[in-house]
């Protein structure tokens, strides 16, 4: 719901918020610039004085008036000539010119009106609203997402776009809210919605009907400092019923011109001051550091724009459109939905075709349409359910929960619940094992345990489908094609092959950089950019499903390299282990930043087993600074297997790896890196203590064992794995 | 050219107890190039003794902008009855304001006195910015504003 309130405002009123905040950008520099220019009055100097002095040099001056910047200007009439300038308060003499500026009219009049009078003002209001929606909305998705108000600045992960958008919004949505409200406040005045309306005194019952007084002997001018003055009205000369008229901060009288007396005041309304108070702050005149700073966060709206459309198209593009979906009370399989971005549901039309063409009837809704009592004729439910931020429920499922747990009784048609996520989150598929614990607790039947999805992994999910299949007694091939990026062309420069001494064939390949164009280069796309621990999606012949392997390299290592171990019967490592040098692959770079060293002088653990060792090898080869990395790496058997092994020693010798501990598996006492782990305890914990990082590569078994392995190390610290995966010290790459 | 030919004829301007004939006048009110936002114009009528007689027009929809507009603002109070009916959009530097309307024939030659008041945001009030007396004979004279008006005329 929240998510709609945000969507439609800021795509509606993309190019008015775009607009509005460009030009009031621009238009924050003018105050600052005034403010910087303008003479300012020396400190004591009294309206009196200064008219005085204004007087001496003007005889003909009318009005002098002093903007919130300081600026003095003054207007007079020289033998019938008007006449205005900026005045030196020092010497009462002109020094610039008072015209306004051209640029300041035309921006302040794209601002407010876009040229078009009163139905541009109500446009761009209309615009200021909506910024006001999208400000306000999108703070409670960023509160939703980082799982609280009070986790406001809780660091970010999942794709870029994302990241920018909520990293731009949270700081600039203070600036926002105040720069679109004080707008709204301003617009309701103009159009006199608001009591603000100037008060001005009871015109003069008399005057004394003598001219001439001193302006330094009018005891109101006299004491009212230049500091206070808004404006200083003259009267005609040679009509001697007319006054003196002064406005300054506390509002404003009319002045005998004979005897400078008080004949009347006004104060200020409250609903003035309000108002005044609003307007310095939406223009920053009176305010100009406050000014430029609404609007250097004004410039992030554009950018809040393209990523925010970015966002949407994504979400769009990954929804397919569902063919043939049956009615829920005839359906044989109900499959309930929860997706955040739109991805899960790609999932859903990929698994509704299949079990249709099997010759299911099936049902496809959100989760958060779940309505037990209409599946009369259901033989099972199917959950798809992605998690949004720290394990709560995505858009696409909320109330889920509530709802099964009003439910009198469970549903007696048996369940199968499939968590989408990234396991780079530490809530990974929080909402799916919420769902399944629920279930459990309400004794709903399993059709299948839970299993997960990692970063859309189609081999996941084509296994899962194998699985879905035998329990359904179905011959189920789920092919799911995520949209893919533009693939590139890469050719083998040369291959390392270890392993097949211990039935574990493996090969280090190293590809060379494909050509890229400038743009490329400039938008950092493909293989443009990337670094080691990034992934690359190979597109093996006869099947359009990418297989994923870790990059062990980095773009200015000048190759692309990965480490890959022939499966039986694997297609994709089949074909990869049997190039030669010369031939070519197709494949894309999918972005990892979950799994990057970082920045910084931490030292790192790195920890993995087998082809695991690939992005670890890239990341001890691009430590030219020398940060001190402890690689715990397992291997079957050191003359076989030992990946890197030629390299490693001139890694210790030039300082990039500080310290390498092996662990082989193969021999008379298998040893494993979990127990290499152990053996190492006392250093291991004394360095997590102090702050390292920890990063974990190879298959979920070894992961497993490590982070067991971890909790017993860390246990007499008081630290645990999973406190560290929530601060972001401990990140696996597990497949 | 940049001209804004806003003509308008408006019949119940200005009739003044037993005074039954007036006769169509037209106002031509012809801004300079001053460089600044579309100007409010206020143009109303002032007896031999100076004192407010009525208002003929005002150039500029926002009553709280008004004020600025100082002489016409001192002798009405501000008070926007005066210009109910006969209020019209500011009007653009350079460009030119034409009104016609029915003013009753005593108001000539007998001392009465057509003002102008003009304002522009951010730049100076020019209360009085054009002063002319009603005269049948200074029909069809241009008279110079101070500030804001390149001319002013009015045809009968």
């Amino acid at each position: 719901m929240i998510r709609a309130f945000h969507r439609w405002p800021g795509l509606l009123a993309l190019a008015l918020v775009t607009i509005l905040a460009l030009s009031g950008a621009a238009l924050s520099v003018f105050p600052a610039a005034e403010r910087i220019a303008a003479p300012q009055a020396e400190a004591g100097l009294t309206v009196g004085a200064l008219a005085e002095r204004i007087r001496a040099i003007y005889p003909g001056v009318e009005q002098i008036r002093r903007s919130p910047s300081g600026r003095i200007t003054a207007y007079w009439f020289d033998q019938g000539a008007p006449g205005a300038a900026v005045i030196e308060p020092a010497t009462g003499r002109g020094v610039a010119s008072a015209d306004p500026n051209q640029a300041e009219r035309w921006l302040t009049n794209l601002h407010r009106s876009l040229f078009l009078g009163d139905g541009g003002r109500i446009a761009m209001a209309a615009g200021a609203a909506a910024m006001l929606v999208l400000a306000l909305s999108g703070a409670a998705l960023v509160a939703r997402r980082a799982g609280g108000w009070r986790h406001w600045f809780a660091p970010l992960r999942g794709p870029l776009a994302g990241r920018l958008h909520v990293e731009i919004a949270r700081i600039a949505v203070f600036g926002l809210v105040l720069s679109a409200s004080t707008a709204l406040w301003m617009t309701a005045s103009t159009f006199d919605l608001l009591p603000d309306g100037s008060v001005t005194p009871a015109a003069p019952a008399e005057v004394s009907g003598k001219t001439g007084a001193a302006l330094n002997e009018i005891a109101a001018l006299r004491q009212t400092p230049v500091a206070a003055l808004r404006e200083l009205s003259f009267p005609y000369p040679g009509d001697v019923t007319d006054v003196f008229t002064l406005k300054t901060a506390q509002g404003t009288g009319y002045l005998d011109q004979g005897t400078g007396a008080l004949l009347s005041w006004a104060d200020l309304t409250g609903w003035e001051r309000i108002s005044e108070t609003i307007y310095m702050l939406h223009t920053g005149q009176g305010a100009a550091a406050l000014g430029l700073l609404l609007g250097l966060v004004a410039l992030g709206v554009p950018a809040m724009s393209m990523t925010g459309t970015l966002i949407w198209f994504a979400g769009r593009r990954g929804r397919p459109r569902i063919r043939g979906n049956q009615p829920a009370g005839r359906a044989e399989t109900i499959l309930l939905v929860g997706s955040e971005g739109g991805s899960t549901w790609g999932f859903a039309a990929t698994l509704h075709a299949a079990l249709t063409e099997a010759g299911q009837s099936v049902h496809v809704s959100p989760m958060s349409a779940f309505a037990p009592h209409r599946y009369t004729r259901a033989g099972q439910i199917i959950v798809l359910a992605a998690t949004y931020g720290d394990g709560a429920a995505p858009a696409s499922a909320k109330g889920f929960l509530a709802r099964l747990g009003a439910t009198d009784y469970a549903p007696d048609a048996p369940l199968a619940v499939l968590g989408f996520g990234d396991r780079s989150f530490p809530a990974y598929c929080g909402f799916a094992k919420a769902v399944a614990d629920a279930a459990e607790a309400k004794g709903w039947p399993q059709l299948l345990p839970l299993d997960t999805i990692d970063r859309q992994s189609p081999q996941d999910f084509a296994r899962w489908g194998r699985a879905l299949g035998e329990v359904l007694g179905i011959d189920l091939e789920l092919t799911h094609q995520p949209v893919l990026p533009r693939t590139e062309t890469l050719t083998l420069v040369s291959r390392r092959d270890y392993g097949a001494e211990v039935q574990a064939p493996t090969a280090i390949l190293r590809f060379a950089l494909p050509r890229t164009t400038l743009w490329r280069r400039l938008a950092g796309t493909g293989f443009a950019r990337f670094d080691a621990g990034d992934l690359i999606g190979i597109l093996p012949e006869g099947s359009p499903v990418p297989r994923f392997y870790s990059l062990a390299s980095a773009r200015r290592d000048g190759f692309i390299e990965i480490v890959v171990k022939k499966h039986p019967g694997g297609l994709c490592s089949g074909q990869l282990t049997a190039l030669e040098p010369g031939d070519a692959v197709t494949a894309f770079r999918r972005r990892n930043p979950g799994f990057r060293p970082g920045r910084g002088r931490a030292p790192l653990i790195l920890i993995g087993a087998g082809t695991g060792i690939g992005p670890l090898a890239g990341f001890v080869r691009a430590n030219a600074r020398h940060r001190p990395i402890h690689l715990f790496f397992g291997m079957r058997h050191p003359d076989s297997d030992y990946l890197y092994g030629e390299e490693m020693p001139d890694w210790q010798e030039e300082g990039r790896l500080a310290r390498l501990v092996t662990a082989v598996s193969r021999g008379a006492r298998p040893h494993y890196v979990q127990d290499a782990l152990r053996g190492d305890t006392a250093a291991l914990a004394r360095l997590i203590r102090d702050g390292a990082r920890v990063m974990v590569c190879g298959g979920r078994d070894m992961a497993a064992g490590v982070t067991d392995a971890l909790a017993e190390i860390l246990a007499p610290t008081g630290l645990t794995p999973a406190l560290l995966k929530a601060e972001g010290r401990y990140v696996e790459d597990v497949y | 050219m940049k001209s804004l030919l806003a003509t308008l004829a408006v019949t119940t301007a200005l009739t003044l107890p037993g005074l039954a004939m007036a006769r169509p006048v037209t106002l031509t009110t012809t801004l300079n190039n001053y460089g600044g936002d579309g100007a409010y114009l206020a143009l109303y009528v002032t007896d031999a003794s100076g004192a407010y007689v009525g208002s003929l027009w005002m150039a500029g929809g926002k009553s709280k902008y008004y004020e600025h507009l100082s002489d016409w603002y001192r002798a009405t109070g501000g008070d926007t009855a005066q210009v109910n009916g006969i209020t019209g959009a500011s009007v653009g530097a350079g460009r030119t304001l034409e009104i016609t309307l029915d003013l009753a024939d005593a108001l000539f030659d007998a001392g009465y006195t057509l003002h102008i008041d003009a304002a522009v945001e951010d730049m100076r009030d020019s209360p009085n910015e054009v002063s002319a007396p009603l005269t049948t004979d200074g029909a069809g004279t241009p008279v110079n504003g101070r500030r804001y008006v390149a001319s002013f005329t009015y045809d009968m």
